[in-house]
């Protein structure tokens, strides 16, 4: 067995496909191992959530290094906070007065892509007022107008409508952004960006001595990280990452779970015969009738949409799949051959000789169909996602996707919310299938001589 | 192999054994019809527990049937001034009218035998809550008006793939080695992604990209007059969903068709007809084709049985009104009868394909036909 081994893998470096799936493969499962060292299992579902913690993530925006390969230097996201500047204090009686300068270079080729400043104001007896006020390089200044503050706000500067008149008509985080404007121009519509040092100045009034006032103006990007995000404002690297141990996981439980049921039950049929055999074949035929993926699709919508449920089903409805006929075909003739006539002379139990005796017989011949069959299920969960029937807390390739196409990622020129993931499944899927279709002519003997 | 049949009268001996031939393979293909018979029972009875999950469904109905009612009564101005136990009586006449169309008032697993039966004589009951583009609520029309665009789509698409494949790689086959073949062969993992993801990307590129082909649907909106107008607004649509099943599946089957044919053409009988010097068009047809006709056909309805299940996301994609679409939007609505009415036809159509396979192969293959009645 050994020794077939080793021949065996000498065979497989033959051919380079072999060698390339190899590679994927590991890479993928390297990915997979990392994922929950880098974010634990609990973490990921929990981030994967959304709300609040990304709310200093842009929305939409696409990968840093597709927009810096293709030349171009849009706009990255950056935080300014208070804390690290030096604000002017001028006590009064009763509380103080604040003068906080937020100031950064725009020194990128394309507007931001919002504006947000957020404020927070804890141990306040009574609410503090804050005045904006922008700062543009070539020293104009636009009141931004002044808040009332709750202990933690949130003020929108991209969505102050009356702001955005004042402006001309423009979003104000592309007025603020543009240079000034003759009325020609200023007719035709199309503002140029300025760049330089921008500020944004807080002055405010604090009814209190001590308590403090923390600021964080958030300047949106038009690019995140390496995989962007969605409109969710979730950085799409995070279910990119998971995405590879869950579909690995669910390709390969669904894959085991399927080939190894269906090839015990086809040895138990071939062996016992009779009504065993008839009753196995009887309900294959069931079972062929039975639509897979309508059937998924219902279990789905009216019980759960449970990766795990859904692995389940997918391995109960192919324990008895057509693969059956097959093996049982492959099975017969080994059934006579003369080894087993010896394993039964010297009192084998008809437990050993299936397992030990007939099963280990054609695994061989198992190998490649069962490494082909992984990434089908990779697609099958996939699929499951793309119909909105995807696990409601974990984050997935076909999630992904699923986002996308419901929010027309193509439509509105999100190509890389497509793309990555899509990526990730055909990588996936040409790896298996390599590693699958070499190691097909390395084990069947019938290919080999070709 | 000169016909035997016509003209000439048959020796006695063959005609028997030619009559015997075709009592084996009558009485075969009825066992074959009532084994099928039988699992089509047993399946659609599955998909009819399933579909209810066991009954538990109507609990939910009921429910919903009850708050739709009660927010009907209590928006509609004409019950304004009505005493309030009146309306209660109102609300439940309305309720127990609603239970009884829907017939939620007998037990479940009488009414799922009712199902059963219904089901299999093909009479699909009326929809819930959907109906057919005319505005029939016949479950058989709405599956009726969507069963043309699932068939002439995965049809077409299949037809092309499966003939292409198989001369393509006869082609192939003879010229074992070259460049050409071994492209395919290296293309062939490609297939481990199914049509749907095909699509994404083909709509990406022709729709949106180069704006050259409708991203989906069937017929331009309000559809063409004029026969042939419709048709090439059709042909329009149906291109990029048969192009994406064509990319995922032609290499893998041009691959396994020419290793089928590399297998068997080196087969001894094949060896001796080229020692013969029989030209190379008859040794395809005489003798790799026709012996190799059994596998060939079985391949081509199995295939067929993989297309009923793979409609539904490849549909969902490209936005076609077929079957597998409207099986979705039946399960959304958890419309029961609808989702029977679909998985019910699936499931014939399974069944006549199986069948039509056992039948074919009786034919074709004369040690089935020899072993006669027995399955």
């Amino acid at each position: 067995m050994s020794a077939w081994r080793s021949g065996g893998w000498r065979e497989l470096g033959r051919y380079p496909s072999a060698i390339t799936g190899m590679a994927i493969i590991l890479v993928l499962v390297g990915v997979a191992l990392a994922a929950p060292l880098a974010v634990p299992y609990g973490e990921a579902l929990e981030r994967w959530r959304g709300g609040e913690r990304w709310q200093h993530h842009p929305v939409n925006a696409a990968p840093v290094w597709v927009d810096r390969l293709a030349g171009g230097r849009a706009p990255t996201t950056r935080v300014i906070a208070g804390r690290d500047v030096q604000a002017e204090v001028h006590p009064f009686p009763g509380g103080r007065r604040l003068t906080l300068p937020l100031t950064f270079d725009h020194d990128f080729d394309d507007f931001p892509s919002e504006l947000n400043l957020f404020l927070t104001a804890e141990g306040h007896a009574r609410p503090p007022f804050v005045r904006l006020l922008w700062q543009t390089p070539d020293g104009r200044e636009i009141p931004l107008g002044g808040h009332r503050l709750g202990e933690r706000e949130r003020i929108s500067i991209s969505q102050d409508r009356a702001l955005e008149r004042r402006l001309g008509g423009l979003a104000p985080h592309i007025g603020l952004f543009a240079a000034e404007q003759a009325g020609a121009e200023r007719e035709a519509g199309v503002p140029t960006l300025q760049t330089g040092r921008y500020g944004l100045v807080l002055e405010a009034v604090l009814f209190d001595a001590e308590a403090p006032l923390e600021a964080e103006l958030v300047v949106y990007g038009r690019v995140h990280g390496i995989a962007g995000t969605d409109h969710q404002r979730r950085a799409l690297s995070l279910a990119l990452l998971w995405g590879t141990p869950v579909a690995l996981a669910f390709g390969l439980i669904a894959a085991v779970g399927t080939t190894l049921t269906t090839l015990v039950i086809a040895a138990v049929g071939v062996w016992y015969r009779g009504w065993v055999d008839a009753v196995i074949q009887r309900l294959t035929e069931v079972n062929m009738i039975l639509p897979v993926l309508p059937i998924l699709v219902m279990v789905g919508t009216l019980y759960s949409t449970s990766i795990w449920l859904m692995l389940g089903v997918v391995v109960l409805l192919g324990i008895f799949s057509a693969g059956i006929k097959t093996y049982r075909a492959m099975l017969l003739p080994i059934r006579e051959a003369p080894y087993i006539e010896a394993a039964r002379a010297y009192g084998a139990s008809n437990l050993r000789i299936v397992m030990r005796y007939m099963l280990p017989r054609i695994l061989p011949v198992l190998v490649p169909s069962f490494v082909t069959l992984i990434p089908t299920f990779v697609f099958l969960e996939a699929s499951l996602a793309v119909l909105g029937l995807g696990d409601p807390e974990l984050p997935t390739w076909g999630k992904v996707l699923n986002d996308a196409q419901s929010q027309s990622a193509l439509y509105n020129g999100y190509v890389y919310w497509v793309v990555s993931p899509a990526l990730l499944l055909m990588l996936t899927g040409l790896g298996f299938a390599m590693l699958g279709f070499a190691l097909d002519r390395v084990f069947n003997p019938r290919l080999r001589s070709l | 192999m000169k016909p035997v049949s016509d003209g000439a009268p048959l020796r006695p001996d063959l005609r028997r054994s030619r009559l015997r031939d075709l009592r084996h393979l009558l009485l075969y293909a009825a066992a074959r019809l009532l084994a099928l018979l039988a699992t089509v029972v047993v399946g659609v009875y599955l998909t009819i527990l399933v579909a209810n999950m066991g009954g538990q469904v109507d609990q939910l109905r009921l429910v919903q049937i009850r708050s739709e009612v009660v927010e009907a009564v209590r928006a509609d101005p004409a019950f304004f001034d009505m005493p309030g136990e009146e309306r209660n009586a109102l609300v439940e006449r309305q309720v127990a009218l609603e239970v009884e169309r829907l017939r939620l008032d007998q037990p479940f697993m009488v009414r799922s035998l009712d199902y059963l039966r219904r089901a299999l004589s093909l009479d699909l009951g009326r929809a819930e809550q959907m109906h057919s583009d005319r505005g029939s609520r016949e479950v058989r029309d709405i599956i009726v008006e969507r069963l043309p665009a699932t068939l002439l789509l995965f049809g077409s698409a299949n037809l092309l793939v499966f003939f292409t494949a198989v001369f393509a790689a006869l082609h192939l086959s003879r010229r074992y080695g070259s460049a050409l073949d071994r492209t395919v062969i290296a293309l062939a993992p490609s297939s481990a992604a199914p049509g749907w993801f095909y699509g994404i990307f083909l709509i990406l590129l022709f729709a949106f990209l180069f704006p050259l082909l409708p991203a989906g649907g069937m017929v331009t909106a309000p559809p063409p007059e004029g026969r042939l107008a419709y048709a090439a607004s059709l042909t329009r649509h149906m291109l990029l969903p048969v192009a994406a099943m064509f990319l995922s599946s032609i290499f893998v089957s041009i691959y396994s068709w020419r290793t089928f044919f590399l297998i068997h053409s080196s087969e001894d009988y094949v060896e001796m007809a080229r020692a013969k010097g029989l030209s190379s068009r008859r040794i395809e047809r005489r003798y790799i084709l026709r012996p190799t006709l059994a596998p060939i056909i079985t391949s081509f309805l199995l295939m067929l049985i993989g297309l009923w299940s793979g409609a539904i996301i490849l549909e969902q994609v490209f936005n076609w009104p077929g079957l597998g679409s409207l099986l979705f939007q039946a399960i959304g609505h958890r419309d029961t009868p609808v989702i029977i009415g679909g998985v019910v036809i699936f499931a014939y159509l399974l069944a006549a394909t199986v069948f039509l396979l056992d039948f074919l192969y009786a034919l074709l293959d004369p040690r089935v036909r020899v072993r006669g009645g027995r399955p």
